[in-house]
């Protein structure tokens, strides 16, 4: 966990540490994604038209959408909490406090926005597009990759 | 089976992707996130930065996990295929007929997603262009939509307050201003 520097929120690797063993282990979470990826697809979160909508404020459905996963997730982990449930390895659960500052999650923010702004797709819908077979989706996916190859490559000199 | 093609209102949809967090968190104490992905993705082709220099396969569960993202989108979006279009607010139809862009043809704009659009010059740039701002932005602000405005937001985390503000407003940026500009210059 040395080996990150100031992105540990997202990789931050403390008692989840261990890399899968064996190709079973991936089997859950393929599942799950496989479930996000219908979902993405039958709410319609992953319409470039349904993105467009909502930043002209015409529909409820995003606002609905975004409003009761939030309130859904935020009631489970008080649930969990509540409960003391532990993962399947007999983890305690928890869910990594993110890296002090500002800057970055404003900036970052932003540029994030703009760009979903225009293509419509945030990466989970990206994915969940390919999956759907429109040729659009793989350029969007190129370009974030780009994106974050190049955000790699210039950070230290961002404000965090 | 008729609700398998056809889409599903909010109360239904949101609360099942409000569910992948606990359900990431009981398989194996994961934060449930999908932008990593691209990082992952980025050490795992073999770049030399500091930025992608970090044991990857520890986090290979992502990888698998947007993997089954994209057998979702094909078993939702080929296999229970919805045969009709969006159903859009008639008003924001009329604005992107104005702006040349139809909202009749299905799931995307063909104007925007279509392989003639796709290899046309103008049309990869723009794909590109927002491909790669999500793919800077998410890095910058540490998570994207799933991981600030879904768990992040869910666990209180007073920083994905300020991504989720700043995703929007972002959003609105290009949707009122460079949106329609971008758009002459097909």
């Amino acid at each position: 966990m040395a080996l990150l520097r100031s992105d540990e929120f997202e990789v931050e690797t403390t008692q989840q540490a261990k890399p899968l063993q064996g190709l079973r282990a991936y089997l859950p979470y393929l599942l799950a994604g496989a479930f996000f990826g219908v979902v993405a697809i039958r709410s319609e979160i992953a319409s470039w038209y349904r993105i467009y909508e909502m930043f002209r404020f015409e529909s409820f459905h995003m606002y609905g959408v975004i409003g009761s996963a939030v309130l859904t997730a935020a009631l489970s982990l008080w649930l969990l909490r509540r409960l003391g449930v532990r993962s399947l390895e007999g983890e305690p659960l928890s869910v990594r406090p993110p890296d002090p500052g500002r800057y970055r999650y404003i900036l970052g923010g932003v540029v994030f926005g703009l760009g979903w702004g225009l293509v419509g797709a945030c990466p989970g819908p990206i994915y969940a597009l390919l999956g759907s077979g429109y040729a659009g989706a793989l350029l969007i996916l190129l370009g974030a990759l780009l994106g974050t190859y190049v955000y790699g490559v210039v950070q230290s000199r961002l404000p965090h | 089976m008729e609700w398998l093609t056809q889409p599903w209102p909010w109360y239904i949809a949101g609360p099942l992707i409000g569910l992948t967090v606990p359900l990431l968190l009981l398989i194996g104490n994961r934060r449930f996130g999908i932008s990593s992905s691209l990082r992952h993705l980025c050490a795992a082709l073999g770049s030399q930065r500091p930025f992608f220099q970090y044991n990857w396969r520890a986090e290979s569960w992502n990888l698998a996990f947007v993997l089954g993202i994209a057998l979702g989108g094909f078993v939702a979006g080929v296999l229970w295929a919805n045969p009709h279009p969006v159903a859009l607010n008639p008003q924001t139809a009329l604005a992107l007929a104005q702006m040349g862009v139809s909202a009749d043809s299905g799931f995307l704009p063909k104007e925007l997603f279509s392989w003639q659009a796709v290899l046309s010059l103008p049309g990869a740039l723009f794909l590109l262009l927002g491909g790669f701002l999500i793919g800077f932005g998410a890095r910058w602000a540490a998570g994207c939509t799933s991981g600030h405005s879904i768990t992040g937001l869910a666990a209180l985390q007073l920083p994905s307050l300020l991504a989720t503000l700043g995703f929007f407003v972002g959003g609105l940026i290009s949707a009122h201003l460079l949106l329609p500009w971008l758009l002459l210059w097909r």
